[in-house]
């Protein structure tokens, strides 16, 4: 056997475990294995790497990586994040645990959830969420699922075509091999069409819709009368947000949608190239005991305490297999301990002045751009921090020029379309020198 | 362990702030959002100081049991050590920054660590190539199912809508395969804990999409006639998925792709070392054989010919899409230079050292403890609860006096300092205790496992009332699940925010 830092066998060791067992080496303990699957190379893999080369290793990888400044969205925000939360996050006794089932000594793991839950209600307006789930796409199909066995006996979902396309794309597979029919709603004018969400209900069997609070332009959509509509045709209506913009727009809640899914990754999450980043999932009570995923409830021991728990599991794979609401047999508790932490720190205050500056700071590269006279905005719809023009420079030629001069920004969303996204983290200094650039790209 | 009983909320003080942000200068903020479109109050999220929130979390933090305080012998969940250099790799700054729809030219490190990965595990497994989308064993599974429907899909071959199971499997499989819209049909087991040839043959035919296997199965027991299935299931045209889950006991020994999988899952959480974070975030990786590449999901890292890394984001034979982006790229970064350390030199070490630790405590316990299945194991096994469970018929002098149960054995467990190992599962048996030590515990750490077993087995006989309340020195008891469900409280509440589910 080999000599290395993570393995603690000495050659004493094994070989009084061999005698203990009863057999002469090691191999011995693969005698069921036919000999001829006993592979004998070296599983194409180089010598052996110090600590100290595998660091050099990767820093040279992420010197290749260029770094740009973040002015695009897109479903992954660049929002500064605290000192704090990685401190917190990064103690082995939250890292290196497991999935919290022995309750008596993953108290930690446990209260963290059900902050994140509650924060998460309070976040959303709504009464119940799960521990999280993997993404905020996947999350939206789940949703879809869920819809089907709240409301029984339908087959179709309608989705949004405002919703960003790796929502689209995400519902699309999953929904494909569930056999769950979809049906679209057109936009109109950068937002969902009412009239198209009623003309796509009348044909029926509709179990629920998807809608985004702000959708692919960065449109802060109306969606006032869409939930009565779905309910009308019995249906659920699923909202898909970006839950930092919910301390300042209106909740979920408020527009009467029965579940609400999206990404946490707005929360202070790195971007890190698409993750990990964290799903979530809230609901009107009538729903919880559809909800796929892991849940944490409170209750007492057997001296009374108050303590927590993994509740509700009655729904989940390792009871119910085949009938479960889900697959899902984890949650990304980590990132949820992400999200916990910078709520916690940013509060009632920080997160209305989050998204006041990032407003200010978006509508200062907004009114500068048109200034340029290259862009027009074809949408005329309030926006938090997103926002989506008409550009004179065909979108590939701005985004390179762009990246040359060290922004990643103007993400294609349509025929000659683009978008920009400002967080807090962006500089007035940065956002001049973006239109500087942007000046300087001749037609 | 210590109890501490406070919720973040209920540190929350009026006006108190834990957050550093710059004022907003004059100009707009969101209060110029239209009145139609704007929360009408501000969310009621705690208000703490950054003092009040760190003390918080840690104590919190201290109520916790991991892999850097204490072993786990958790069967199927290989909870191997989680190396500290791999988490300095995923916070470098660099790759932190990257926004993942960045333009493959600025990004081209990145995408070489899923070139290089890709490559690794290939090697490793003997699949032809990986998806890095799956964010977890279970996505991988529904991920590799789809690429198996796909498969059937592009060759016109409608019918097959069944997936094959053994009732051994992990619950994940089932349930994948429905999230799928298969439909499950189980094989059982034959007495010797293995899949049931005889009993698999009728059920092949061309409505079988294929069949899952976790090889060694969850009873820790090397599928020997792996062989034979491979050629019967391929013989009437499905295919062999691998639940990774289990890889660990063959890292540097054996391939699935050489026993005729082609396709499979590989749990970076537990074979590739990344910590498992108290749920997640994890990764699931599936790989599949030649055949199948062209249904891998997008998008899809390639090697141009240039030697320049891109990717693919669109292709019509592809099952499709399955996460936001490109997978959890901080776990990938954690795998891949956990597989640089091990190289070609200490790969081959992994897999038997587990092997070595698991054979090494089932004839230690086995005196104590029933054992269903005897002979060789591989990185875990199985008890069937206490062989002396202290339970004692009813005499004319003494009432009957019922056993010591599983998990009175595992919540003692706690009090001795070792987390539980997995119980009742599989379910083939009534009181199953399922062990895997992993290959980064050391003898003594074992020793002190077995020792505390076998107390346990003495305690059943001696004080089973003890063990039955049990654990004692945790910082709560046994916690009232049934309450918790009856009459579920998922949210704080205060007065006036009470929620009732």
């Amino acid at each position: 056997m080999s000599n290395f830092a993570y393995f603690p066998h000495t050659d004493d060791d094994i070989r009084e475990m061999l005698d203990r067992i009863g057999v002469g080496s090691v191999d011995d303990l693969y005698g069921d294995v036919p000999a001829d699957f006993m592979y004998r190379g070296d599983f194409g893999l180089p010598d052996a790497m110090s600590e100290q080369q595998v660091r050099e290793f990767f820093e040279k990888l992420d010197s290749k990586d260029s770094k740009l400044k973040v002015f695009a969205g897109a479903g992954a925000y660049d929002h500064y994040t605290p000192a704090v939360i990685p401190y917190i996050v990064s103690r082995s006794e939250f890292l290196t645990a497991y999935t919290p089932y022995q309750a008596e000594i993953s108290q930690g793991t446990l209260r963290y959830i059900f902050e994140y839950q509650s924060m998460m209600c309070i976040l959303t307006g709504m009464d119940a969420g799960n521990a999280s789930l993997y993404d905020g796409p996947t999350a939206a199909a789940e949703a879809a699922r869920m819809a089907l066995s709240c409301t029984k006996h339908k087959t179709r979902i309608l989705i949004s075509r405002t919703l960003l396309p790796n929502v689209i794309d995400v519902i699309e597979t999953y929904s494909g091999y569930h056999g769950i029919q979809l049906g679209y709603i057109s936009e109109d004018k950068g937002q969902t069409s009412l009239s198209s969400l009623n003309s796509e209900l009348s044909k029926g069997d509709v179990a629920g819709i998807i809608v985004p609070g702000i959708n692919k332009y960065g449109v802060i959509e109306d969606l006032s009368g869409y939930a009565d509509a779905v309910h009308d045709e019995k249906g659920v209506m699923i909202e898909y947000c970006d839950p930092s913009s919910l301390a300042v727009i209106k909740t979920p809640g408020d527009w009467n949608a029965d579940i609400a899914v999206g990404d946490g990754q707005s929360l202070g999450i790195p971007l890190c190239f698409g993750g990990p980043y964290v799903g979530f999932m809230t609901c009107k009570k009538e729903y919880v005991r559809k909800m796929p995923g892991r849940v944490v409830g409170e209750t007492r021991d057997s001296d009374g305490k108050r303590c927590f728990v993994l509740t509700l599991q009655a729904r989940e794979q390792h009871i119910r297999r085949e009938k479960a609401t889900s697959n899902i047999c984890s949650n990304e508790s980590l990132m949820a301990l992400f999200v916990t932490v910078y709520l916690s720190l940013m509060g009632k205050e920080g997160m209305k002045r989050v998204n006041d500056l990032s407003y200010g700071k978006a509508h200062r590269l907004y009114s500068g751009l048109l200034e340029t006279g290259l862009f027009s905005d074809v949408f005329h719809r309030p926006f938090l921090n997103e926002f989506t023009l008409e550009s004179k420079i065909p979108a590939n030629e701005l985004q390179r020029k762009l990246m040359d001069a060290g922004f990643f920004a103007a993400i294609e969303v349509g025929e000659g379309l683009v978008s920009f996204c400002v967080t807090e983290k962006r500089t007035e200094e940065e956002i001049d020198a973006l239109l500087k650039t942007v000046k300087e790209v001749r037609l | 362990m210590k109890y501490y009983d406070k919720l973040i909320f209920e540190l929350s003080k009026k006006g108190r702030i834990g957050f550093s942000l710059p004022e907003c200068k004059e100009g707009e903020t969101s209060d110029s959002i239209p009145g139609n479109l704007k929360r009408q109050s501000p969310p009621d999220l705690p208000q703490v100081s950054e003092p009040d929130v760190v003390r918080h979390y840690t104590n919190l933090s201290q109520m916790n049991f991991g892999v850097d305080t204490g072993f786990y012998p958790l069967g199927s969940c290989t909870m191997k050590y989680n190396p500290k250099i791999n988490e300095e790799i995923a916070n470098m700054p660099g790759f932190q920054a990257l926004h993942p729809l960045q333009p493959d030219s600025s990004v081209q490190g990145a995408l070489s660590v899923y070139y290089g990965l890709d490559k690794a595990l290939s090697a490793i497994t003997g699949m032809e190539h990986f998806t890095f989308g799956p964010c977890a064993g279970a996505h991988g599974e529904l991920t590799g199912l789809m690429i198996m429907r796909k498969y059937h899909f592009l060759r016109g071959d409608m019918k097959r809508t069944k997936v094959i199971v053994p009732d051994s499997a992990h619950g994940t499989n089932p349930a994948s395969a429905v999230s799928c819209g298969l439909d499950v049909v189980v094989v059982k087991s034959d007495a010797e804990g293995l899949v049931d040839v005889d009993s698999l043959k009728p059920l092949l035919d061309d409505t079988v999409a294929g069949i899952m296997m976790t090889n060694p199965n969850t009873l820790g027991l090397f599928e020997k006639n792996i062989k034979e299935i491979a050629a019967l299931v391929h013989g009437c045209g499905g295919l062999l998925y691998y639940d990774g889950a289990n890889l660990n006991p063959l890292l540097g020994v054996a391939r699935p792709g050489d026993m005729g999988f082609d396709i499979m899952h590989v749990n970076l959480h537990k074979t590739f070392s990344t910590p498992h974070g108290g749920g997640g975030p994890g990764a699931g990786p599936v790989g599949v054989s030649k055949e199948l590449v062209d249904c891998l999901p997008v998008p899809r890292v390639v090697r141009n010919d240039d030697g320049t890394y891109g990717i693919i984001r669109s292709d019509k034979n592809s099952a499709g899409t399955v996460s936001g982006f490109m997978g959890n790229f901080g776990i990938l970064l954690r795998a891949y230079a956990y597989i640089l350390m091990l190289g070609k030199q200490n790969v081959k070490s992994a897999g038997r050292l587990a092997v070595l630790n698991a054979n090494y405590i089932k004839e230690s316990l086995k005196d104590c403890y029933k054992l269903p299945i005897t002979g060789l194991c591989k990185h875990e096994f199985v008890f069937d609860g206490l062989i002396d469970d202290g339970s004692r018929d009813a005499t004319p002098d003494s009432e009957e006096i019922k056993g010591v149960t599983t998990l009175d054995v595992a919540k003692r467990l706690l009090d001795y300092g070792f987390h539980a190992p997995t119980i009742y599962f599989p379910m083939l048996f009534h009181q199953s205790i399922m062990i895997e030590p992993t290959e980064t515990e050391s003898k003594e750490t074992i020793d002190s496992f077995i020792t505390a077993m076998k107390k346990i087995a003495e305690e059943a006989k001696n004080d089973p009332d003890s063990l039955r309340k049990a654990p004692h020195l945790t910082p709560i008891k046994r916690p009232d699940e049934t309450a918790a469900a009856r009459n579920p409280v998922l949210t704080f509440m205060d007065e006036k925010n009470a929620v009732r589910i």
